[in-house]
């Protein structure tokens, strides 16, 4: 009874912070300057209060830009863009009510947002239910395939595979034992549960993994880095591989630090800590941890300098880091804008057709291929952390690597492919008995 | 000309190619010859295709020449090359050229292969000194392994020096990265050093190494033996490789036998451990519940908001730091010191505001001060998000409370020794307002019995609100530890408001001794079940139990007795 109460006045409250966010300089709707028409919309779906706010409302800076610059180029078949901004407030059945709000009462063509894995599966019934279009911009942990989302961060197979590689290689130290440190939730359960088949697949015994779950929002990690030490010390190259979630890494690596851990010792591989989580952060004592990702800020190439120098303008801020998953909407946003050009029509059927094939050059080199998969083909970086806060690329993939949805190191997964293109049409095609499993594809 | 310039080059390749397989020792033999020369060595001064700058000091020798060419190379093998070359020549820059490339301040020019430091703004030449304007630079990237090399070069050089500590500490940190380069210049150590306890260093690296590295076959056996009788724990590791891979059982069952005496012990000092880690969580507890024993056990006001108290009191450390920073760098270090007063009195202002402006018009309602004062946190979180930014900020910890001291078998770190100093000082004061102040006199009269206390003279209305503001002020406290060793973001008071709760109800309200066991029990508690069936389900069969305790003694461990308590 007491809980109910506490619940119903959270969500009241929820709304109250959303007036005061309103009121403190977040437009709800920002109406851009509009070359004529009827505008089109497009819906931003990102948390701009509570816990995720961190990192998502940068996200929704980001799309902000890419719709101004877009109309300022003459919109897309000659409408202007109109951006939709909604906050679900960090709170994860919000997104799916605000997707829905999008969708049916503001109209929008697209919907770009969501961050977490829970969020987005919240979101996915409304989308597939209504036919609508979410972009989802961060790495995840695979295993989803919907026809209405498309998947511009990396698959499993993009970054967690070759970052394992690249620890395994002679220049990531050849690691023999492997420490897999998470956040107790649905991304870093998954991943480690690829991870482990794939090390186990590459010759490394049961004896020589050790996984190790924490609480969100750990900020005690005495024991659990004793452990790591404890772990290392058994002669053979130990790597630690972190889906720690956001920042609750700076305490680990603190702590890191502070036991004496260096990275030359035990280096850690960490799949979400971004240039963003950087800036908050006293980087002295970090120098040399690893991270894999698709996108890094310090990639020296035209337009990633041409990108970076209009997010800073954008914002005003001449300091303003880029990252990943800002990428990914970059990539997200322009494939979108290409397919709704390509169909003639801002019909969800028609443009998620048009949308396989179709090929947008990444900021950092090379081409994004949008596969039948609904995932895209990306490069992978390994960065080591620099003192500055950025990374040095350290080593990448010869060439771009398809993203898959489903991971062949997981059994029941082995034989299953998305294909959302003819004759298949299916999220979860079983290439073993020739037959779409159907249902829901998440 | 063209004959004699590639005669030059065919020398300057010779040198090199003699050098590359035969190792360091050739080289180190090259160096050592090169040195004393006061004249330019012959090859030295041309070599200007590849390098025209270089060279052009008389102190550097071919090897040296070589080596910083090599630095200069953008792929980290030949950088590697490099580092180990300089780790066993004696140039007199070569301390400052490793340490530059370690920390990222060396670079090369991008049209010469000049090698250049860079410090505080300025580019010096790394061989002559000279500064260096305008020029385009590209800085020398490393990598882990990179700086591994750097580190067994540096302690290779610091070998020779002439302090006994630092040849000791060089050989501990050879110990710690072994590596089979550094065997020869270890050898050639021993043989002339005379103090013992660096000998009894360079034998635990020797032992090390030829372990590791295998560098010396059929010296094993005296390695596990050194080893095993130095009773080191971070021995183990080397041992435990030896254990697993010897082919010779006899080593292998002597390596095992040492492990398994390493563990005992380890497992003994894992104990102490985890008491001190558990002591260490609940000190944070503690200072997260202080405060609300105050205004929750003391006054009984549920405050919602006491977590972004929390909150503001490690942004007004970000803040005292920024200011420091900016107007007084002086005082930057002790910037924890000033942060200290100034987060109790921000605090303590804001307690006082909220006392006066909200709770009072709800005492003895305490549902509607419970929504109140959530709402309340719900409208800080957003002002400060709106003030500082939605991401972290970064508030630096002083490099007099980073790092960590070994006790026998355990590390602990000296943040946290802080920490749990500094919650023992925040208690002490605390009981001493209460108990020997007039103001503490006043706050527990009104405690204990407000109509009482209001006909004896006491401003009552004044005592509440400056007994508010007061465990306000330690919530403000309580942020500057916490800001340590957690993110500082608008977020940060949610992760502590429960269990300070928790702390309080658990303990007694009302009574500090109380709260001091209940953060003590639930910290030791969470941190001995931690290891033992994870974190996260520490934390829930942790909870299970007070829930269950609390079922059986509704009023905590050590309830407040008396008449003035009223049920």
């Amino acid at each position: 009874m007491n809980a109910s109460v506490s619940r119903l006045t959270r969500r009241a409250l929820a709304r109250g912070g959303l007036g005061l966010a309103a009121l403190s300089g977040y437009a709800p709707r920002a109406r851009a300057a509009a070359p004529g028409g009827a505008p089109i919309r497009i819906g931003i779906l990102h948390s701009l209060s509570g816990t995720m706010a961190i990192s998502e409302t940068t996200l929704k800076d980001v799309m902000l830009m890419l719709v101004a610059e877009q109309n300022r180029r003459g919109g897309v078949l000659g409408r202007p863009l109109e951006a939709v901004v909604v906050d679900p407030a960090s709170n994860w059945p919000l997104y799916a009510e605000k997707a829905r709000q999008l969708i049916a009462v503001d109209r929008v063509s697209a919907i770009f947002g969501c961050w977490t894995s829970v969020s987005r599966k919240s979101v996915l019934p409304v989308v597939e239910e209504l036919n609508g279009i979410l972009f989802y911009p961060v790495q995840y942990e695979g295993q989803e395939c919907s026809r209405n989302i498309f998947y511009t961060g990396a698959a499993p197979n993009q970054q967690a595979i070759p970052a394992v590689d690249y620890l395994l290689g002679e220049e990531g130290g050849a690691a023999k034992r492997f420490a897999l440190i998470g956040t107790d939730y649905v991304y870093p359960r998954t991943t480690n549960q690829i991870l482990r088949n794939y090390l186990l697949a590459r010759g490394i015994t049961p004896g020589d993994i050790m996984i190790d779950y924490t609480p969100f929002g750990q900020s005690d990690w005495q024991t659990s880095v004793s452990r790591i030490k404890a772990f290392g010390s058994a002669g053979k190259k130990t790597a630690v591989i972190s889906t720690v979630n956001g920042d609750a890494n700076v305490p680990f690596y603190k702590e890191l630090g502070n036991q004496g851990v260096s990275a030359t010792d035990i280096p850690v591989m960490a799949f979400s800590v971004g240039e963003e989580e950087l800036a908050g952060m006293d980087t002295g004592g970090l120098v040399g941890q690893l991270a894999a990702w698709n996108y890094f800020q310090s990639i020296d190439t035209p337009q990633n300098t041409a990108f970076i120098r209009s997010w800073r303008d954008f914002t005003g801020n001449p300091k303003r880091t880029a990252n990943d998953p800002m990428e990914a909407h970059y990539l997200g946003f322009n494939l979108w804008v290409q397919a709704v050009t390509k169909a003639g029509t801002t019909d969800s059927d028609a443009v998620i057709d048009a949308m396989v094939g179709l090929r947008q050059g990444n900021l950092t080199g090379g081409t994004a291929v949008m596969l039948p998969d609904h995932h895209l083909s990306k490069p992978v970086y390994i960065g080591e952390i620099q003192d500055d806060g950025q990374f040095a690329v350290v080593w990448q993939t010869p060439a771009e690597i398809p993203g898959e949805a489903w991971s062949r190191y997981v059994p029941e997964t082995r034989t299953l492919v998305g294909d959302w293109t003819a004759p298949r049409h299916c999220g979860n095609y079983d290439t073993a008995r020739k037959l779409c499993l159907g249902g829901r594809h998440g | 000309m063209a004959e004699a310039r590639a005669a030059v080059l065919l020398v300057a390749l010779l040198s090199v190619a003699s050098c590359l397989p035969l190792g360091p020792a050739i080289c180190l033999a090259q160096d050592r010859t090169g040195i004393p020369t006061p004249t330019p060595a012959p090859t030295s001064i041309p070599a200007p295709i590849s390098a025209p700058d270089v060279g052009h000091s008389n102190a550097v020798s071919d090897a040296d020449g070589e080596a910083l060419r090599a630095l200069a190379s953008r792929h980290f093998e030949a950088i590697g090359r490099g580092v180990a070359r300089l780790g066993v020549s004696d140039a007199p820059w070569g301390k400052a050229v490793l340490e530059a490339l370690h920390d990222g301040r060396l670079a090369v020019g991008s049209d010469s292969d000049r090698i250049v430091i860079r410090e505080n703004g300025v580019a010096r030449d790394a061989v002559t000194g000279a500064t260096l304007t305008g020029d385009a630079l590209r800085r020398i990237r490393v990598n882990n392994r990179i700086r591994g090399a750097i580190r067994i070069a540096l302690a290779e050089r610091a070998l020779r020096a002439n302090d006994v500590s630092a040849r000791e500490a060089a050989a501990m940190a050879l110990y710690h990265h072994p590596g089979a380069d550094a065997l020869p210049v270890l050898d050639r150590a021993m043989s002339r050093e005379k103090a013992a306890s660096v000998k009894r260093a360079l034998t635990l690296a020797r032992a090390a190494i030829v372990l590791k590295t295998g560098a010396a076959p059929g010296q094993e056996r005296a390695a596990v033996e050194t080893l095993g009788k130095s009773g080191r724990l971070d021995a183990r590791g080397l041992l435990a490789g030896v254990a697993s891979s010897s082919s010779d059982p006899e080593i292998a069952g002597s390596a095992r036998k040492a492990v398994a005496s390493i563990d005992r012990r380890q497992r003994l000092w894992g104990i102490v451990q985890n008491v001190f880690y558990g002591a260490s969580l609940g000190s944070v507890l503690m200072l997260a519940a202080m405060g609300l024993a105050v205004t929750f056990g003391v006054m009984g006001v549920i405050n919602m908001a006491h977590g972004e108290l929390m909150m503001i009191g490690a942004y007004a450390t970000y803040a005292t730091q920024y200011g420091l920073h900016r107007w007084l760098p002086g005082l930057e270090t002790w910037s924890l010191a000033v942060a200290v007063p100034v987060a109790f009195g921000v605090c303590w202002l804001l307690g006082i505001a909220i006392e006066k402006g909200l709770i009072r018009f709800l005492y003895g309602r305490p549902l509607e001060t419970l929504l109140a004062t959530w709402g309340l946190s719900l409208c800080l979180q957003q002002l400060v998000r709106s003030l500082f930014g939605p991401t972290n900020v970064a508030v630096t910890t002083p490099s007099f409370l980073s790092g960590s001291v070994a006790i026998g078998g355990t590390e602990i770190t000296i943040g946290r020794i802080a920490i749990l100093v500094f919650s023992g000082c925040v208690m002490a004061g605390l009981l001493f307002i209460l108990r020997r102040t007039r103001f503490g006199l006043q706050m527990r009269a009104v405690t204990q019995n407000r109509r009482m206390a209001a006909l004896m003279g006491i401003r009552t209305a004044r005592v509440d609100a400056l007994t508010f503001g007061l465990g306000s002020g330690i919530a403000g406290l309580a942020g500057v530890a916490v800001s340590q060793i957690d993110n500082v973001s608008p977020n940060l008071g949610q992760g502590y408001i429960i269990d300070s709760f928790l702390v309080v109800v658990f303990g007694g309200v009302g009574n500090l001794w109380g709260t001091l066991a209940a953060a003590m029990t639930l910290g030791i508690g969470d941190k001995v079940l931690e290891p033992l069936i994870g974190a996260v389900s520490g934390k829930i069969l942790l909870l299970v139990l007070v829930i269950l305790y609390i079922q059986k003694h509704p009023r905590g461990m050590f309830p407040l007795r008396g008449r003035g308590v009223d049920s």
